[in-house]
């Protein structure tokens, strides 16, 4: 017999109806909304006559457009204050929980959330917002979506959704030293491709997948995204629910140990059928980097900018010598290669080219991706000591109230401080560029986040995606390094 | 609420033959703090249009007055990135009833659909050819009829058949809103609800 695979498992009890040659009608467990996808979805919602079905299942926070500093302060620019007002008033009148500026709650959506214990194993999770696939971390169907969806959830707390196809993605070995989890992910996107998993959900697999800690786990779904996933998620297990028993809200419900034994049921089972399989090892895994416009353009720290039609995630493999002929860029060359060339002109690059030692002028640390206390507690003890490198602007954006506080009473804000770091409020800051926090057109960021687009960090700005450690090390060098050069015992 | 009925759409397009277009691109984050949805139409591929003291760059499509029509050809994965709904506002917004490509985004073929604007998925060979002709000869027309799910260009006798499911399709044929369906369901979730809490 056929084992059932854990998306189903999930997706089944949420099915309030089929509708034959067309989609689901799916419940939805839990609704996070922000400022940005929002308000559109309310002002539908009043010219239709329909109010907030379900108020309590939807949670809100400001966060896309705020500021990282003097948060006590009005927000300056009038139209990102209108928005935010705008959520606001939407929740008082809706009864909607909203988590504010300054709130101790407030923070990007999809850290606060699980961090106050919103986020529970076998949920269906929506929100405006691509990266809610962050939240399959826990054992979740989470996925973004658009705001004529966010009014449909906020008017029926329902959606309508096609059942996706099936991925799973296998991950075993050890993850070498220096490597995290973002350099996992990078990884699996640079081999796959941008579009290598469209149309699937990915189930993330195997045992480097359950070596990890929650915090890695959703840096890992956070960026399914970015290989067209409608989402990924992972089988909870015992570090899941002891994360969970952390959180008082959570473990202080009285079913909590009834619920822990109901969420063991929340596994693929054994000879499921998945309607695709990868498998990676994580021992061949590097530090990685981006070097392009899209976050399928990465290759190891120490790697080579490949050449059009290669890809830049097989260190061993061989890539054609710097010194070779350079790609056609004229006419004839246009057609395969223009997008390519195209992406790593904007970005101030050539094929063949080693992107170790180039000067940097930005570090971002931050995002929904690596805006954890994890990712805080790393970067911190790799530039313990340090100095930060003069000429370099770091943003050190925690990415909840909740992270910023733990950071400061783990004294990490106090070690940064010494080594020239200064730590910002929480929000969604340089990752989107929405507030002041912009990137300026030609310089260079090694950034946390997700997307290195053109102009995402600003109009012009040159992102470089990496993770924490080679971001420390960007941090405190001024140039791309590899962080196994450092010495660093972390 | 009532939406503009999809039935045929016939019209000269323009040819934006770029893999991977994300959002940020069709709209860039900046333009997002708006609580209204209008307006984004003059924002669309703002910095690829623009320079930045907001002069027409002459070598973009849209600003190429040969290139006109409410059918935009593109690339594989067009709308990657963020779910923002914007983009689609962004593209409506100028005009464009249809996006022809051999691959799109999820949630930005969602969100297209929602809105009443029709994502034409074809072959990578078919797509080849539709940009070739529009490119050389912009003013052919190009012919999407929804309801036997075909897109054509009669000039040159090129044609093949699109994917669409067929709920999706009645909602666009109809000018049916898929959150008046839900909410006529309103009995039904509630009953669901009791039946979960068991
Ligand atoms: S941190 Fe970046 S990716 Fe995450 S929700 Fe905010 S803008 Fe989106």
């Amino acid at each position: 017999m056929n084992g059932k695979i854990l998306f189903d498992k999930i997706w089944d009890t949420h099915v309030v109806r089929s509708i034959s040659g067309g989609p689901d009608v799916l419940y939805i467990d839990r609704h996070y909304i922000h400022e940005v996808t929002s308000p559109q979805a309310f002002s539908g919602l009043r010219q239709r006559g329909a109010g907030v079905f379900r108020p309590e299942r939807t949670i809100a926070t400001a966060d896309h457009n705020i500021p990282t500093i003097n948060q006590h302060l009005p927000i300056a620019d009038p139209v990102s204050r209108l928005q935010v007002e705008t959520l606001e008033d939407n929740c008082r009148t809706s009864g909607i929980t909203f988590f504010g500026m300054g709130d101790p709650g407030n923070g990007i959506v999809h850290v606060t959330g699980p961090g106050l214990g919103y986020t529970l194993p076998g949920m269906t999770i929506v929100c405006g917002d691509s990266h809610t696939s962050t939240h399959g971390a826990f054992g979740t169907i989470a996925f973004g979506i658009g705001t004529s969806e966010v009014e449909m959830v906020l008017a029926t707390q329902c959606l309508l959704q096609a059942r996706p196809k099936q991925m799973r993605i296998n991950v075993s070995g050890k993850l070498l030293e220096g490597v995290t989890s973002k350099d996992l992910i990078l990884y699996i996107i640079a081999s796959l491709g941008t579009g290598g998993a469209t149309g699937f959900f990915v189930e993330y697999a195997g045992e480097t997948v359950r070596k990890l800690s929650m915090e890695s786990r959703m840096t890992v779904c956070n960026m399914s995204i970015e290989m067209g996933a409608r989402g990924g998620l992972i089988a909870p297990d015992e570090v899941t629910f002891n994360w969970l028993a952390q959180i008082p809200s959570v473990s202080e419900n009285l079913e909590f140990s009834h619920l822990v034994h109901q969420w063991h049921a929340l596994q693929s089972d054994s000879g499921a059928h998945f309607d695709r399989e990868a498998t990676f090892e994580a021992s061949g895994i590097p530090p990685m980097i981006t070097y392009g416009t899209s976050p399928g353009m990465g290759m190891a720290v120490d790697g080579v900018i490949p050449y059009p039609g290669e890809t830049g995630v097989s260190p061993g493999e061989k890539l054609p010598s710097s010194s070779g002929e350079e790609p056609s860029t004229g006419m004839a060359g246009h057609k395969v290669n223009g997008p390519y060339l195209k992406s790593l002109e904007y970005m101030g690059f050539k094929p063949g080219m080693k992107l170790l030692g180039h000067p940097i002028d930005y570090v971002f640390l931050g995002s929904c991706t690596n805006g954890r206390i994890e990712d805080l507690r790393l970067f911190t003890a790799a530039v313990a000591g340090k100095k930060k490198a003069t000429g370099v602007t770091a943003l050190i954006v925690p990415g909840s109230q909740q992270v910023a506080r733990q950071a400061e009473r783990e004294g990490l804000t106090e070690t940064l401080r010494l080594a020239g770091f200064e730590m910002r409020q929480p929000g969604c800051s340089s990752c989107l560029a929405m507030n002041e926090d912009k990137i300026p057109a030609g310089k260079y960021a090694v950034s946390t986040s997700n997307r290195n687009f053109e102009g995402r960090q600003g109009p012009g700005a040159r992102t470089l995606l990496a993770g924490p450690l080679v971001a420390a090390a960007a941090a405190v060098t001024g140039r791309i390094t590899d962080p196994r050069d450092m010495g660093w015992r972390l | 609420m009532k939406r503009n009925k999809f039935t045929i759409l016939e019209s000269t397009a323009v040819p934006l033959p770029l893999a991977n277009i994300d959002t940020d691109q069709i709209i860039p984050a900046r333009f997002l703090s708006a609580t209204v949805r209008e307006g984004f139409g003059e924002k669309l591929f703002r910095d690829w249009r623009f320079d930045g003291d907001g002069n027409p760059i002459p070598g973009f499509v849209l600003n190429n007055p040969r290139y006109r029509g409410e059918i935009l050809i593109t690339g594989s994965n067009f709308g990657c990135g963020s779910s923002r709904e914007h983009a689609v506002w962004a593209i409506t917004g100028h005009g464009f009833r249809a996006v022809v490509s051999d691959s799109f985004a999820d949630i930005f073929m969602n969100n297209a659909l929602n809105n009443g604007l029709l994502t034409v998925t074809v072959t990578p060979e078919f797509l080849a050819q539709l940009t070739n002709i529009i490119t050389s000869r912009p003013d052919t027309i190009v012919r999407i009829d929804l309801q036997d799910q075909i897109i054509s260009v009669p000039e040159a006798e090129l044609e093949s058949g699109f994917p669409l499911n067929a709920f999706r399709k009645e909602c666009l044929t109809k000018g049916l809103d898929n959150i008046d369906y839900l909410l006529s369901m309103k009995e039904e979730i509630i009953a669901f609800e009791k039946s979960r809490q068991k």
